[in-house]
């Protein structure tokens, strides 16, 4: 009775049309030899060209790629054992405090969360900079690396733990010859998120940096306040296709995996 | 060596691995909130930055907690700004959500109709641009809506308006960036719901006579609330305490609360203001978060 028909298919292009124009128009212009944004004056890579030469610009991506790696490591082994803890011991004292710690970020606003961990580094007298800003980030992809971790894990057969304990393993031995291979997907998955999540952040790094530790999108955002350039344009398109990279990679990466699995 | 525990006795272990992201958590998210709070609650005048907030002994509680006050709160109702801006966010916020719904439904719903094998691709195409950075999905916008951007350009060239529609930097234009960044959100939930909808109640209803019209509003879509409900509240939720978009598209008159909050502490660099405003944030958040736990409830249950 429910037939895929030629309303459906409009639905589908409408709605991808929407989501997608806008990115595409965004890769064009970098691509324009017109310094107006308006007018198409030609097919240029100009604007890449002065991009390589914009230090402060790759600056700002070298410390946000290093505050990514960072935090997205902590992240994703915090967001591990809080996953472990809360998918295998379903009682403990303080698992709803726990529990809610770790979802809140998730919902939170930015703002409050940038706001709040300021408020702490300025209370702790801590200077700011690079670690602040990968402590502050840590903190907030760590609930959607548990996520990721939980959903492998709500399908983990423990019966192969059981065994492995069984044979004389030590619970450390168990969990890295058995539980670490097994979940491993989900943790890269995982860390993927958080990198992500590290990179793309504007305001939760603002709040928390400090002199001299100015991220990519904190530098990306005082140039769009300026006016749209074609050089913002190819920074974009660059940012774009390193995503599109990793994702494409990754998700290769998931499906051979998977196929290895089997 | 190792003599095999049996699994009831883990609570301890449990304990220790939870230990470490426990500690971290209350150090790096429970203990900023007591700041926050210990902050709204102070005197602007005495605050100013920079300063140290120092938590007293026990011994001088009493003190503390006399020097505490409302006044930051007082002036939250006192200034029209501050309630209009969260009644605009709150405005904002619906809006964002009822068209996210208008456009999400039939694009969730036609992915779920759509072949199987095309499904794994659409889904997709929906996440992708969820990954890319969001203050470059913003900027895109910028481009389209500038006066004799990209949208002037179409419309003026097949002759649609005669001149620029200048819809950059009104609310409009933030209505418009706030749907696009989050449809995604409102899409996911939705074609999960659809996706598992039992395709013999439609042939049911259809055999029964019912029109495809029929069919949609009295079995389709009210099996598919649980869907609306989870995506409504993924939208509704972070819209608003957006700050990006209302301040990248918004105008200067475009009022919502995460750019109150942002100037308070940034241009007025009054922080116990932003953290009272912070604190209100919250509690307008409370009732709202509520209805997503429920709408993860009904989810869980209908998949029965």
């Amino acid at each position: 009775m429910r037939r895929f028909g030629a309303f459906h298919l409009a639905a589908l292009v409408a709605g991808f049309a929407f989501l997608y124009l806008p990115i595409v128009a965004l890769i064009a212009y970098s691509f324009n030899a017109s310094r107006l944004v308006t007018l198409w004056g030609g097919f240029s890579t100009h604007w890449y060209g002065a991009l390589m030469r914009n230090q402060p610009l790759l600056d700002a991506a070298w410390l946000t790629i290093r505050v990514a790696l960072v935090s997205a490591t902590l992240a994703t082994v915090l967001g591990t054992l809080a996953a472990l803890a809360l998918a295998r011991y379903r009682v403990f004292v303080g698992r709803t405090l726990f529990s809610g710690m770790v979802m809140a970020p998730l919902v939170m606003p930015e703002v409050i969360t940038g706001l709040s961990l300021l408020l702490l580094f300025v209370a702790g007298d801590v200077e700011r900079g690079y670690w602040t800003v990968i402590i502050a980030h840590a903190t907030f992809s760590l609930g959607f690396a548990c996520i990721v971790v939980q959903a492998r894990l709500a399908g983990f057969d423990r019966s192969l733990e059981e065994a492995a304990r069984d044979l004389g393993a030590t619970p450390m031995e168990t969990f890295a010859t058995v539980t670490l291979p097994l979940i491993w997907p989900a943790v890269a998955a995982a860390w993927m998120l958080a990198f992500t999540l590290s990179l793309d952040d504007l305001v939760i790094a603002s709040f928390t940096t400090g002199p001299g530790a100015t991220t990519l999108p904190m530098r990306l955002y005082s140039a769009i306040r300026l006016g749209v350039t074609p050089e913002i344009n190819a920074a974009c398109t660059i940012m774009i296709a390193a995503v599109a990279v990793a994702v494409i990679g990754a998700s290769l990466l998931m499906k051979r995996d998977a196929l290895a699995g089997r | 060596m190792s003599t095999p525990v049996p699994r009831s006795s883990g609570t301890g272990r449990g304990l220790l691995v939870a230990a470490i992201p426990y500690l971290w958590l209350v150090a790096f998210f429970l203990a900023p909130f007591v700041i926050v709070l210990r902050i709204a609650l102070s005197d602007a005048a005495t605050d100013q930055p920079p300063y140290a907030p120092h938590f007293p002994g026990i011994s001088q509680l009493g003190e503390f907690l006399g020097a505490l006050d409302l006044e930051n709160f007082r002036l939250l109702g006192d200034d029209p700004l501050y309630w209009q801006s969260y009644l605009s966010s709150l405005r904002i916020a619906a809006l964002t959500t009822l068209i996210a719904l208008a456009i999400g439904y039939p694009l969730a719903y036609a992915m779920a109709l759509a072949p199987k094998r095309w499904q794994g691709i659409l889904l997709v195409l929906v996440i992708l641009p969820f990954w890319t950075s969001f203050l470059i999905r913003v900027y895109a916008w910028i481009g389209i809506l500038r006066p004799d951007g990209l949208l002037d350009m179409a419309l003026m060239g097949i002759g649609l308006t005669a001149e620029p529609l200048r819809l950059l930097n009104t609310d409009t234009a933030v209505l418009i960036g706030m749907v696009y960044s989050y449809l995604p959100f409102m899409v996911l939930p939705l074609f999960s719901t659809l996706q598992k909808l039992d395709g013999t109640l439609l042939e049911a209803a259809s055999d029964l006579g019912a029109t495809p019209l029929t069919t949609f509003l009295t079995v389709t879509l009210p099996l598919s609330i649980p869907g609306i409900l989870a995506g409504s509240a993924l939208v509704f939720i972070p819209a608003i305490g957006e700050f990006v978009i209302p301040d990248l598209l918004g105008g200067s008159d475009t009022l919502m609360v995460g750019k109150v909050l942002w100037n308070e502490f940034f241009s007025n660099r009054d922080w116990p203001l932003a953290s009272a405003v912070a604190i209100v944030l919250l509690v307008v958040l409370v009732l709202p978060l509520m209805l997503l736990q429920r709408a993860r409830g009904q989810g869980e249950g209908s998949v029965r």
